[in-house]
């Protein structure tokens, strides 16, 4: 290929480190390009990922992002959501197998800027639902807010991620044991909401169900002690429904 | 829209308080799109509450229109409708390249000033300008390398660009400075041969000098202004290119407070040269 794009081909191979072919890589101006995207890239994920940079440091955070910039490097220019297979190359990075939680809290701060650049719908208000009787309540049928991510984990990594997010050492009371959490945004805030699994239940049912009543049976086929009240209650209060 | 010939700020998130309390004589203020190229959420309310209050300029950086493939069609459409939000006064790209096969590179990446190029980057100018609905100003890159094969001047390379495409130019002072510098050009002779008469906005920023103990130059923004880059500055507004200019921003941000200041010596400058013009 010549001309502009065969320029433009040589260019990016001398960016990912064939430089030899490419007479103008040879320059030493030329790591300016290379640093400078790097940097760029690294900088999204410190940004997109404080959770995991407060649990491993940023010295060790970026050594591990530029490996996965390598290996994934941005397609879409929006770079304030850059890291989508950040996780799961944790997953397959040795050195993270030491924590074994690290990939649910890159999981989870990833919902979170997820949450953040989704669409705009009112919440629905609890009082809204509160206001209705039984039958009207049961054929209700509710749409999940657009910001919304339901988070699952087999570790308590929701304890672990909101202590780092807020800087914090993990108490010494953590329990291992499976948490979850509603990831969602009100009032353009994102909240991590820690809720049962049957509530990710009943929300993944709401979604799919064309009544408030069915996803209440769906839920209790796999929950039958759940509490169907409290599930909804919790939901709403955590802002998970649009209006 | 055309706008008076005020000094504007790059914004940054951090400075939204400030910023809205500011009572400063005609400000605008400078984004990049790419920022806010959400489906919603608070940095789209933010961007909102900034276009009810202030002038806006785009500027965006991820265009790559000195490609020779046609600019991404969903990111035009992604540009098209924060135009259409928060009708900006100013929407500007630059003359440089970032995407190739599907990838993005964040960085402005150089090319040979040929033919060929120009024919891709007026392609790709009219083709954008058309797609977005309004005229577009492409911004003077920085230089590091030295490049092979230019059939072409860079100050006549932007005059046929502008003859053929329409668009305005983005001056960037500060990037005068650093490529003549580094390519070992004068960059008075430089502005002396730039098609001033397309430009629609100018941009002063801070430069950094190459810490690998070379005598480069780089495009920090990390800085406040030079004294060199407000020489050229007071040059271009004694031949008359008195237009829109911004301070720009991107790294060791100061307090907008800090940022202002360095804004009303620009502003002051454009003030009285425009009162003298």
């Amino acid at each position: 290929m010549n001309g502009l794009a065969g320029f433009q081909g040589d260019f990016a191979d001398a960016l990912d480190g064939d430089a030899t072919a490419f007479a103008p890589a040879r320059q030493p101006a030329f790591a300016i390009y290379r640093n400078t995207a790097m940097r760029a890239c690294l900088d999204a994920l410190e940004a997109n990922f404080p959770a995991v940079v407060c649990l491993v440091g940023r010295e060790w955070f970026r050594a591990a992002a530029a490996i996965h910039v390598t290996q994934s490097p941005p397609r879409d220019p929006r770079l304030t959501t850059y890291g989508e297979a950040f996780a799961e190359f944790l997953v397959a990075f040795p050195p993270a197998s030491e924590l074994p939680y690290l990939v649910d809290v890159a999981r989870l701060d990833r919902l979170w800027v997820e949450s953040l650049v989704a669409a705009d719908a009112n919440v629905l208000a609890a009082t809204t639902v509160a206001s209705l009787g039984a039958d009207a309540l049961g054929a209700l049928t509710l749409r999940v807010h657009p910001a919304v991510r339901p988070f699952a984990s087999s570790l308590p990594a929701v304890s672990i991620w909101q202590a780092s997010r807020a800087g914090m050492a993990v108490g010494e009371d953590l329990i291992w044991r499976t948490e979850c959490a509603v990831v969602t945004r009100v009032d353009n805030e994102v909240c991590v909401t820690p809720v049962e699994a049957s509530a990710l239940r009943f929300l993944e049912a709401i979604a799919e169900s064309s009544s408030l009543a069915d996803a209440a049976f769906s839920t209790l086929d796999r929950y039958p002690d759940a509490r169907i009240d409290l599930l909804l209650a919790s939901l709403l209060e955590a802002g998970a429904f649009a209006t | 829209m055309s706008m008076p010939p005020a000094a504007g700020v790059g914004f940054k998130p951090q400075h939204f308080d400030a910023a809205m309390r500011s009572t400063s004589d005609a400000l605008w203020l400078e984004v990049h799109p790419e920022n806010y190229m959400a489906e919603g959420g608070p940095q789209l309310a933010m961007l909102d509450a900034l276009a009810r209050r202030f002038p806006l300029s785009l500027h965006g950086v991820s265009l790559s229109l000195a490609a020779a493939a046609l600019p991404d069609a969903a990111q035009l459409q992604r540009l098209r409708r924060l135009i259409d939000r928060v009708e900006p006064v100013l929407v500007s790209e630059h003359m440089a390249w970032s995407s190739w096969a599907g990838r993005y590179v964040p960085d402005l990446l150089p090319f040979p000033r040929t033919h060929e190029a120009l024919a891709h980057l007026v392609r790709n100018v009219v083709h954008t300008q058309d797609r977005l609905g309004r005229r577009i100003s492409l911004e003077n890159p920085s230089h590091y390398l030295v490049l092979e094969g230019h059939e072409w001047s860079e100050t006549d390379f932007l005059g046929e660009l502008v003859r053929r495409s329409g668009c305005g130019l983005l001056l960037d002072v500060n990037n005068v400075y650093v490529s003549t510098h580094n390519l070992g050009e004068d960059p008075l002779v430089y502005l002396d041969d730039f098609p001033l008469h397309a430009v629609t906005e100018i941009h002063l920023a801070g430069h950094a000098v190459d810490d690998t103990g070379a005598t480069l130059l780089i495009d920090s923004h990390d800085a406040p202004v030079a004294d060199a880059v407000w020489s050229l500055y007071h040059h271009l507004l004694s031949r008359g290119c008195v237009r829109p200019t911004l301070i720009e921003r991107d790294g060791d941000v100061p307090s907008f407070a800090t940022l202002l200041a360095e804004r009303e010596r620009a502003h002051t400058l454009l003030l009285s040269e425009g009162m003298a013009a």
